[in-house]
């Protein structure tokens, strides 16, 4: 597959001057580029700009690059009704358009397990290629999993360049730009849950979701590690993720965990609740429970 | 300035001296470079499209390069481990062997350097891992550990062999205050290395078949065997094209010591085995992934009970005296131990750790064709490297090449 968005190719002498700008830029500020997280506000707001004419050249239309930050007093947490999921992957599909994932080669961030009833919860068992004319399947149930954001994260902890990182409100992100492509957090993950970009990502130029989040759904370089973010862009705006919005039967849950009113705690209080590995000492704040 | 002007004497010198050569000598440069040109147009590619032309997918998420690395690791680090036992046994050119050893030591890192280079997926990123302009996540990953480790270990064998073959070019003796803390060091860092290297492994929670604290023993083991494996098929080269005096002894006693190694390795994959298959946890997936297959993927079992036939033969050559001593059962079991470790530690360590992946998925893993080919290409550069610096440094450790008082290299 070839790159052919327009920017892609550079002259010599562009490059040059790029280079020498970029060196400039390097000795002036003492620092070069830094992490996003890092960056001091009006360069942030720069590089957000910088951002915003680059996707809007590349896919034609008018893209906003938000970096909305963490609501003190919130940490989400998620929750899902194992006995209402019916495996129509409903889910998977409204993220890959929500998140603006790549559509060729395929980057889906939610997986759909298909498990037998007598054996429960058992992922060498489980088939997430499931494809019958019909679901739910006689005899079998649905789990899907997606990023569990743990508290307690082995995927930040091995990151060699600090490339990715729990944010106040408990969202796990990625850097797209300061990211290595070095996969060792896909390694550590004991939920398949981080996604690499092996080739170029391929969004549809009018399958665009313009309204983007620097730390969440802005499209993607080839080469870099991508993940849930809880829909960053929606939630810190109030906003149910995709996935929560477009599940057909209510299996999906969403709030905000440190408050008492909230749905989730409600669930995590009076529902058998239970997390994926628990053994492992991760400590996900994505719940899986049985309401009935 | 004198030593300027000594300094360019020794690196004109080398260039003549790295010029000069038999036919074999040319043809052996020339098929290196033929196989670097082929990896680099491999590379050229896969920087261009992405690593989607390697076999490499979310499931198995790291393959050949990372195996490679792993491998080469072993073999840099027990390169460097030989000179206790040639300061031990005084092997009469000890020398010699410690410069041997360091510069195997400094073309395996650079090898292990390129193979993490030709994995990741921003290679144009690779300076946000060096501060102060990028940023290393240290203490916390281990890969940062490793970065470190691996860079000062690089540079520790560097310097000394530098410093000992540029004292031998100008006629001085090495200064012992510097080469002798600075060999002593280098063994323990030998030790670190391969050891920060499996914990890099070892602290994955996500893969039970990694997360063994019997790993970091057992990559030691295993490198103590393929690294004088290499050795002594270099040492038998040099012996035979060179003036270079090795006795047999020496020979035949880093071939005993590869046979305790051996038997460590074996015994050490068997404690493992044992308490996989006998408590029968979910966790013996991946074990039986590699001996048995599961179901109708079974790719790696050839593989798996290959390593375990080389490595058994190359254990049986070396412990009974008579087989050590005979050329032919020798180099028949340092191709062995080479081969059995190889495959051990590539294949066997990564592809059994991510198979099944860490939701239960099963996705056959086989090296692509542009993943063999960027792989030889960084095999043969640091053969490339190693023959280079050989050239330059044998013979004036031989002292053949070498600066005569007065300004003129003398040449054979």
């Amino acid at each position: 597959m070839k790159s052919d968005a327009p920017g892609t190719t550079v002259s010599r002498r562009q490059f040059a001057s790029c280079a020498a700008a970029a060196a400039a830029g390097f000795l002036l500020t003492g620092c070069g580029p830094r992490r996003l997280h890092e960056m001091p506000p009006d360069r942030l707001k720069d590089a957000l700009r910088e951002m915003e004419r680059r996707y809007a050249q590349q896919f034609g239309a008018a893209v906003t690059v938000s970096d909305e930050k963490a609501l003190p007093g919130v940490e989400f947490a998620y929750a899902l009704d194992l006995s209402r999921c019916v495996g129509c992957r409903r889910c998977v599909y409204a993220c890959v358009e929500e998140n603006n994932q790549s559509r060729d080669p395929q980057v889906q961030w939610i997986r759909v397990f298909q498990m037998d009833k007598g054996k429960g919860v058992d992922f060498s068992e489980a088939d997430p290629y499931y494809a019958p004319p019909a679901v739910p399947e006689e005899g079998h149930f649905y789990v899907p999993v997606q990023c569990q954001q743990c508290r307690n994260a082995p995927c930040t902890k091995v990151c060699p360049t600090g490339a990715t990182w729990t944010e106040p409100d408990g969202i796990v992100v990625v850097d797209y730009d300061w990211c290595i492509g070095c996969r060792y957090c896909m390694a550590a993950c004991p939920y398949g849950a981080r996604h690499f970009n092996w080739g170029k990502p391929a969004v549809p130029k009018d399958k665009l979701n313009t309204k983007t989040h620097v730390l969440g759904n802005r499209p993607r370089p080839q080469g870099v590690v991508e993940k849930c973010t809880f829909c960053i862009q929606r939630t810190r705006n109030g906003r149910y993720p995709a996935c929560v919005e477009v599940c057909p039967v209510g299996a999906r849950k969403f709030g905000n965990l440190l408050d008492p009113d909230s749905e989730i705690r409600y669930i995590i209080e009076h529902k058998r609740v239970l997390v994926l590995k628990e053994e492992l000492n991760t400590l996900p704040k994505f719940f899986y429970f049985y309401a009935t | 300035m004198d030593t300027v002007r000594l300094f360019s004497q020794f690196v004109g010198g080398s260039i003549r001296q790295v010029l000069r050569g038999h036919a074999l000598y040319w043809s052996w440069l020339a098929f290196l470079l033929v196989l670097i040109a082929s990896g680099a147009a491999a590379y050229w590619r896969q920087v261009a499209d992405g690593l989607i032309v390697t076999a490499m997918r979310d499931q198995v998420s790291w393959g050949f390069y990372i195996g490679n690395f792993t491998f080469l690791v072993g073999v840099a680090a027990a390169a460097v481990v030989l000179v206790v036992p040639a300061y031990v046994y005084d092997w009469k050119p000890i020398r010699e062997i410690v410069i041997v050893g360091e510069l195997l030591a400094v073309s395996a890192i650079v090898m292990c350097l390129l193979f993490v280079l030709v994995d990741i997926g921003r290679p144009d990123r690779f300076w946000h891992l060096l501060p102060p302009a990028g940023r290393l996540n240290f203490p916390d990953s281990i890969l940062a550990w490793d970065v470190v480790v691996l860079n000062v270990y690089f540079l520790i064998n560097f310097i000394v062999v530098t410093h000992i073959v540029y004292m031998a070019f100008t006629g001085r003796p090495y200064d012992k205050r510097v080469v002798v803390p600075l060999v002593l060091l280098s063994i323990p860092m030998a030790v670190s290395i391969h050891t920060v290297t499996a914990f890099l492994y070892n602290g994955l929670s996500a893969r039970p078949y990694w997360n063994s604290s019997i790993l970091a023993p057992q990559f030691l083991a295993s490198a103590f065997c393929s690294g004088p494996a290499i050795l002594l098929f270099v040492l038998q080269l040099m012996r035979r094209f060179t003036r270079f005096e090795i006795k047999d002894d020496a020979i035949w006693k880093i071939a005993e010591l590869m046979a305790y190694a051996m038997f460590l390795n074996l015994f050490l994959h068997g404690a493992e085995a044992f308490k996989e298959y006998y408590s029968n946890t979910e966790h013996l997936l991946y074990t039986r992934y590699w001996f048995q297959g599961l179901g109708e993927h079974r790719a790696m079992v050839p593989f798996a009970w290959t390593a375990v036939t080389l490595n058994v033969t190359a254990f049986l050559l070396f412990i009974i005296p008579a087989a050590r001593r005979n050329w032919i059962t020798l180099n028949l079991g340092c191709a062995a131990t080479y081969a059995g470790v190889y495959i051990d530690k590539g294949m066997g360590l990564i592809i059994p750790g991510l198979t099944p992946d860490a939701l239960g998925e099963i996705y056959q893993y086989y090296p692509s064709m542009t993943e063999l080919r960027v792989a030889a290409g960084v095999f043969a550069i640091g053969f490339l490297v190693f023959t280079l610096m050989l050239k330059v440094a044998v013979p004036i450790a031989l002292n053949e090449f070498q600066l005569k008082p007065g300004p003129a290299v003398r040449h054979r």
